[in-house]
């Protein structure tokens, strides 16, 4: 089969790799119909995410149709022919931490969980094509999948709603929704959001959905913060404003109640010398993530408010404001998304048209040119937002 | 430490030893060691005169009495007397190889002073050196032999499991059970209600067997075991099941002593290959927790082999693997 393969840094390439095969009685083999690039990926592509090896297959936001089920699934559960949306952390459903809801911290689920105890503390889930700290799994970007745990993960579609309206409920819709849940929403609530890529898209209109009266879209890219203006959100170009002077002034000088960072670990800055720093912090490895948005979230939010991390980090971060953090009583929540808890609810919010994930597509394009794809995601070529990725 | 670490985690298993590798000791204390008592006493009967009279000794070797030779022999002496301090009072293998090293110093000095000879009393730098090298030899047999010492290895590891003590302690009871996830263990089948035969895959590819048996068994609560006394790695265990609070499951406690084949150096030999025994144990407890939990060892592409495993990284590419590689690492 055609598989979409990390193959050094800033390097991925579509290769024929052979068909995948069960490993565990509980796997299923899922025939892609539809797969997307993540800005996850992105880190991965620029080398931030350790244990990446040559020849990795990408991808963790896929969709298609079951082929092939394991001895070990039970026929009310899934066989073949289902059409199904598999979520990106790979989850036992029995450990602890699976029975408390919090899937993407399975204790089961990778093999390599030594390896991420010695980088993160405790051992995280396993994650399709996302480096071997968690798992070492083949993704998704590719015509098959092998899908541990099948019993327990993938999502039936049941409905004739297209693949584009459910696809992203396998990563970034729940990841967008899990960001604004955790800022527990009153009504009034000002929200403002770091980052106005997919994720940050889905985490303003999810922030919408759950009372927010007013959510701000932080970027520079002009492109990004027009399709944050046109679902009805306000854009702020930290390019052209000081973020927390117009933060103040768009909240009547109380600042946002809570921010959302959905920027993650390679932030940029509109000024250049503190970009400079930490890019010069993080190339000679003394941080190993650029926190910018991180900071500027926690400064910018209101005392008592509620700052949500979504966006990824990797490793270690320079210059955290631990005084405004603990003296402004501002608590952080974060978490790579419980998928599995989102995909029943959010479904049934697309069926009723309550969100429609499909405003953030700009690029469809073949499997084969899945290169290209990161080419224009990364480098925002193109008004390039998201792209799906047609088998 | 050990305590409060075992308080913090109640979820995953955590080898309370990877923080105290001190905890390791050696069986036989050095102490209680002619030869190593001898060559204390040796080191005092030379260092005493080297210091108290180094012109005297110096020309006692045939070097002559210069200041350099004054000052070589005065050096020499109170490493002798340190290394005497050492050998009688702290008994350890490190002071034999501080010896050994002596050795080679003094050899170094001989020789060179041998090569700039005069002539006067060679025959007695001669004799002095052929009895360096005798002594050197005897140093070396005994910091070898010391050092090579059996180990005991003691090992504990923790890990939490959603199942009843009862249910947790049938599995483990069913001895059979234990190579599905324990890496290096073959077989084990039983040989009679308290007794059962073992086989492990060493790291370096050979197999080892010994006989084992229960000493203890509290059903639901608590196993031990110990090798028969003909054992070739004698190693004894016990494994507690305990309620843990608030439903959370059951705490398996895992505490073994074997005594590791050619001690500290067969260790370091075996980290070499990637085999450590702290992080085997965890990853064997990580394993059992997979198995109670959602019945099997999980596998991914860069991690086919399941309990085989064996390095985390680099690993297989995580990318699906050829019927070739399925028959050697998942069907074998």
């Amino acid at each position: 089969m055609k598989a979409n393969c990390w193959m050094g840094r800033n390097k991925v390439e579509v290769q024929e790799v052979p068909d995948p095969s069960l490993l565990n009685s509980r796997d299923a083999i899922v025939k892609i119909t539809s797969t997307a690039i993540c800005g996850s990926d992105l880190h991965l592509l620029d080398g931030y995410v350790p244990t990446m090896q040559k020849g990795d297959v990408m991808g963790h936001e896929f969709m298609g149709e079951v082929a092939e089920v394991g001895t070990g699934v039970a026929k009310d559960k899934l066989r073949p022919g289902d059409r199904v949306v598999v979520p990106f952390p790979i989850a036992c459903g029995a450990c602890l931490a699976c029975r408390a809801q919090r899937y993407s911290c399975c204790d089961n689920s990778n093999p390599n969980a030594g390896l991420a105890e010695k980088m993160y503390g405790h051992p995280v889930a396993g994650i399709f094509g996302y480096s071997h700290l968690t798992g070492g799994f083949a993704g998704g970007q590719a015509q098959f999948a092998r899908v541990p745990f099948a019993d327990v993960g993938p999502l039936k579609i049941e409905s004739d709603l297209a693949d584009e309206q459910v696809l992203f409920l396998s990563d970034i819709l729940p990841t967008g929704y899990m960001g604004a849940e955790m800022c527990d929403i009153e009504a009034g609530d000002v929200v403002a959001v770091w980052g106005a890529g997919p994720v940050g898209q889905f985490a303003m209109d999810s922030a919408r959905v759950l009372g927010a009266a007013k959510v701000i879209a932080i970027d520079k890219e002009p492109y990004r913060l027009g399709l944050a203006e046109r679902a009805g959100h306000t854009p702020l170009n930290f390019e052209e404003v000081d973020v927390r002077s117009a933060l103040l002034e768009l909240t009547g000088g109380r600042g946002p109640d809570n921010c959302i960072d959905a920027v993650g670990m390679e932030a940029v800055h509109g000024s250049s010398h503190l970009h400079a720093y930490d890019r010069i912090k993080q190339a000679t490895r003394l941080e190993t993530d650029r926190p910018y948005a991180l900071r500027q979230a926690i400064m910018s939010c209101r005392s008592g408010g509620v700052v949500s991390v979504i966006g990824v980090y990797g490793g270690f971060i320079d210059k955290f404001p631990a005084g405004a953090w603990m003296n402004r009583a501002i608590t952080l929540r974060t978490g790579q998304c419980h998928v599995q808890r989102y995909m029943k609810p959010l479904l049934n919010r697309i069926e009723r048209g309550e969100i429609d994930p499909t405003r953030i597509i700009t690029h469809r394009i073949p499997l084969d040119e899945a290169p290209h794809g990161y080419d224009i995601f990364k480098n925002k070529q193109d008004n390039c937002e998201k792209v799906v990725l047609k088998t | 430490m050990a305590t409060q670490l075992r308080g913090l985690t109640n979820a995953r298993a955590r080898s309370i030893a990877n923080q105290s590798h001190d905890r390791q000791h050696t069986t036989t204390q050095p102490s209680d060691d002619p030869l190593t008592r001898a060559l204390g006493w040796a080191s005092l009967g030379l260092g005493i005169p080297q210091l108290a009279a180094p012109g005297w000794f110096a020309r006692f070797l045939g070097v002559g009495d210069g200041p350099r030779q004054r000052l070589a022999t005065t050096v020499v002496g109170v490493r002798e007397l340190a290394a005497a301090f050492g050998l009688l009072t702290r008994p350890a293998a490190g002071w034999l190889w501080a010896r050994v090293a002596g050795d080679a110093m003094d050899l170094t000095l001989l020789g060179r002073a041998l090569k700039n000879h005069d002539g006067r009393g060679r025959q007695r730098t001669v004799a002095a050196t052929a009895a360096v090298v005798g002594i050197t030899v005897v140093d070396l047999y005994a910091a070898l032999t010391r050092s090579w010492k059996e180990q005991a290895v003691e090992l504990t590891a923790t890990t939490t499991v959603v199942s009843s003590p009862q249910e947790a302690y049938g599995f483990w009871r069913q001895l059979e059970n234990l190579p599905t996830f324990m890496a290096h263990l073959e077989e084990v089948h039983q040989t009679g209600d308290r007794t059962s035969h073992w086989r492990v895959r060493e790291p370096l590819g050979g197999v080892v067997e010994w006989d084992a048996e229960i000493t203890l068994e509290i059903p639901g609560e608590r196993i031990s075991w110990k090798s028969t006394p003909n054992a070739a790695i004698p190693s004894e265990g016990t494994v507690r099941f305990v309620p843990a609070p608030g439903n959370r499951g059951t705490e398996i406690h895992v505490a073994m002593t074997y005594e590791m084949p050619a001690g500290k150096l067969g260790e370091t030999v075996a980290r070499f290959f990637g085999e450590e025994p702290h992080q085997q144990l965890d990853d064997d407890l990580r394993r059992l927790k997979q198995v109670l939990e959602t019945g099997e060892v999980v596998r991914s592409e860069g991690a086919p082999g399941g309990k085989r495993a064996r390095r985390e990284f680099p690993q297989h590419p995580a990318r699906p693997l050829t019927r070739e590689e399925m028959e050697e690492e998942v069907y074998a």
